[in-house]
């Protein structure tokens, strides 16, 4: 139990007086990929900077494969990398400089990056824009570069926060596909997203924050069934008040998002064939996933902070 | 940096094709790999050189635009020199016993150096930090706030250098300075530079925008190029202007710069100095503070 990539234990962090990180506790281990998810505000970025020695915790011990931080932070960063949230290239060089010049910050010699580079831009596809501008580049190229940055150092561990914001559905499934070979060669990953395919797709382990606070944690099947538990039909459009009262006693609960009501069944005949035929009306019958489980522990209403 | 400093002697970067043998190995293995104390220690010692790494890497940027960032780094104050040294000068005839565009040069030198290491670590520097986010960047490395601040003060005060010895190299070449003064001008000029660059990084810790750097410019460096000796002797100023100009980091600058470039000798040279290497130190320390409390949150 010793043998943690990362070992975070009763983190505490209030900023003026209010708590953002409240007694989080983590444990990933090496080559796990470990999901952090929770709505905005929810503590998530607070908790990598403290990983990074980037701000002090109030309370709480953390260690990064056995560094203390934040006393041993930089010595820490040495075998860490990190996709930030918001892109931070270097917009005075090009693609390839940028990949030399970070390796440079980590004392790596000339002769080390010039084998490391041009391996560095064939895993994010980028060999044909290695002399052109960041400005030039595509939010999913920039991406790529800003995780094939990451790797100059050849971490054990990557922290990536919310790697696949704002990109395109094909830019997001290149980004997954190449975090997927990293995972293969064994780094150890930690990531933060919105997205619950992105959680489903490449988490081993997940955990829900809310208010700084641990609410949940398991693999995704493992979440999605002591949540959830059974199957959802969605029902949008015209929905009137009587047809909602005559689904009622069909489904374990309704929750209603939006114009959208979620039906939580056992078993979906019944609500499936009332729906049928009403004029107006559509609805989708799918199995749980992890955004009912967000949903349910997180709760339905807006977060604006 | 030299070209053998790398850290990481023991692990090499692994081959992106060599990935299968590490996703084989058995899982027992790879915890040792992050809990053994690595055999390496940093090759520098942190905060002794590793800031190199961040003056380094403003030092590439300005070389892609070398030519035009030295014309204007020189240009303005070169058209001071000799607009005010040739036109004034005529009226003004000898200063302190030199002709008015020679006393002038010394002065021009301080100023430059003011003046670009100041933009240097105001705007340049606040780009950096706020807006283009290269230090959180740079911070993802083993780099601390320290290195990154301590890289662009060094980096302001060398820009500094390279504008004022630049005055100093064309008003030699005119013979309204001597050459041989370069010895002393150049420590003088980089310390002075590193005084200017610590105390406008005080500026941008508080900076909540561009626009207030206004302020610093209206109402410190503005005044301050008036009350050190840059266009006229001190000693034309009322005794209590004078008290205030003790005070003045420009004042101490222009004191040593004036009479090495002019060949006399320089009254109270570690007084001067001093001065300096207090506002260097002093301004750098609350800087960090700042920044520290700003960024480290």
């Amino acid at each position: 139990m010793t043998n943690a990539a990362i070992e975070v234990t009763e983190l505490c962090k209030a900023y003026d007086g209010r708590p953002v990180v409240d007694h989080l506790s983590l444990r990933v281990a090496p080559g796990e990929c470990f999901g952090l998810l929770g709505p905005n505000g929810a503590g998530k970025t607070t908790t990598l900077r403290m990983l990074l020695g980037l701000v002090t915790p109030d309370a709480g011990e953390i260690r990064l494969g056995g560094l203390s931080v934040p006393r041993l932070a930089p010595q820490a960063r040495r075998r860490i990398g990190v996709v930030p949230q918001f892109d931070n290239l270097d917009p005075d060089f090009t693609v390839r400089e940028n990949l030399a010049v970070f390796g440079r910050y980590f004392g790596l010699s000339r002769a080390d990056l010039g084998e490391r580079v041009p391996a560095l831009l064939a895993f994010a596809r980028l060999e044909s824009k290695a002399d052109a501008r960041v400005s030039q580049l595509s939010g999913g190229m920039k991406r790529r570069l800003t995780l094939a940055r990451a790797l100059v150092n050849n971490p054990d561990l990557l922290i990536l926060d919310e790697p696949t914001t704002g990109l395109d559905p094909q830019a997001r499934h290149l980004i997954w596909e190449r975090l997927k070979s990293l995972m293969n060669e064994g780094k150890t990953i930690l990531l933060t997203t919105h997205f619950m395919e992105e959680a489903e797709r490449l988490c081993h382990r997940l955990c829900v924050i809310d208010n700084g606070r641990k609410i949940a944690e398991g693999t995704p099947p493992e979440l999605v069934a002591r949540e959830i538990g059974c199957d959802v039909v969605e029902v949008f459009g015209d929905v009137p008040q009587a047809l909602l009262a005559q689904l009622a006693p069909l489904a374990e609960r309704i929750e209603t998002s939006g114009e959208t009501h979620f039906c939580y069944v056992r078993d979906a005949t019944p609500v499936v064939s009332a729906l049928q035929d009403q004029p107006g009306v559509r609805y989708l019958h799918r199995r749980a996933n992890l955004e009912d489980v967000f949903l349910k522990l997180t709760g339905r209403e807006m977060r604006d902070d | 940096m030299t070209e053998h400093d790398r850290h990481d002697p023991g692990g090499p970067p692994r081959a992106e094709g060599g990935s299968a043998a590490t996703a084989s190995a058995p899982r027992a293995a790879a915890p040792q790999a992050h809990h053994q104390p690595r055999p390496e220690g940093p090759r520098y010692l942190p905060g002794v050189s590793a800031w190199m790494g961040v003056w380094r890497r403003n030092f590439l940027v300005w070389r892609k635009l070398a030519i035009a960032s030295m014309f204007g780094n020189l240009a303005d104050p070169m058209i001071y020199l000799f607009g005010l040294g040739f036109g004034l000068g005529m009226m003004v005839g000898e200063v302190d016993g030199t002709s008015y565009i020679a006393f002038l040069a010394a002065g021009t030198v301080g100023s430059s150096v003011m003046f670009s290491a100041s933009f240097e670590s105001m705007y340049s520097a606040f780009s950096r930090m706020h807006v283009q986010r290269t230090w959180e960047a740079l911070m993802h490395t083993p780099l601390t706030l320290g290195d990154v601040v301590l890289g662009e003060v060094v980096w302001a005060a060398s820009k500094a250098v390279l504008s004022g010895l630049a005055i100093l190299v064309v008003a030699s070449v005119l013979g309204y300075a001597r050459i041989e003064s370069l010895p002393v001008v150049l420590p003088v000029v980089l310390l002075a530079g590193l005084a200017f660059a610590s105390l406008a990084m005080v500026m941008t810790a508080l900076a909540p925008s561009y626009d207030f750097f206004m302020f610093y410019q209206t109402l410190v460096m503005t005044p301050m190029l008036l009350l050190s000796g840059v266009f006229f002797p001190l000693s034309q100023l009322p005794a209590a202007a004078r008290h205030v100009t003790e005070w003045l980091p420009l004042a101490h600058a222009v004191a040593l710069i004036r009479p090495a470039m002019l060949g006399r000798a320089i009254d109270l040279p570690w007084l001067h100095a001093g001065a300096l290497a207090v506002y260097a130190i002093v301004g750098f320390a609350v800087a960090l503070a700042l920044l520290r409390r700003r960024i480290l949150r």
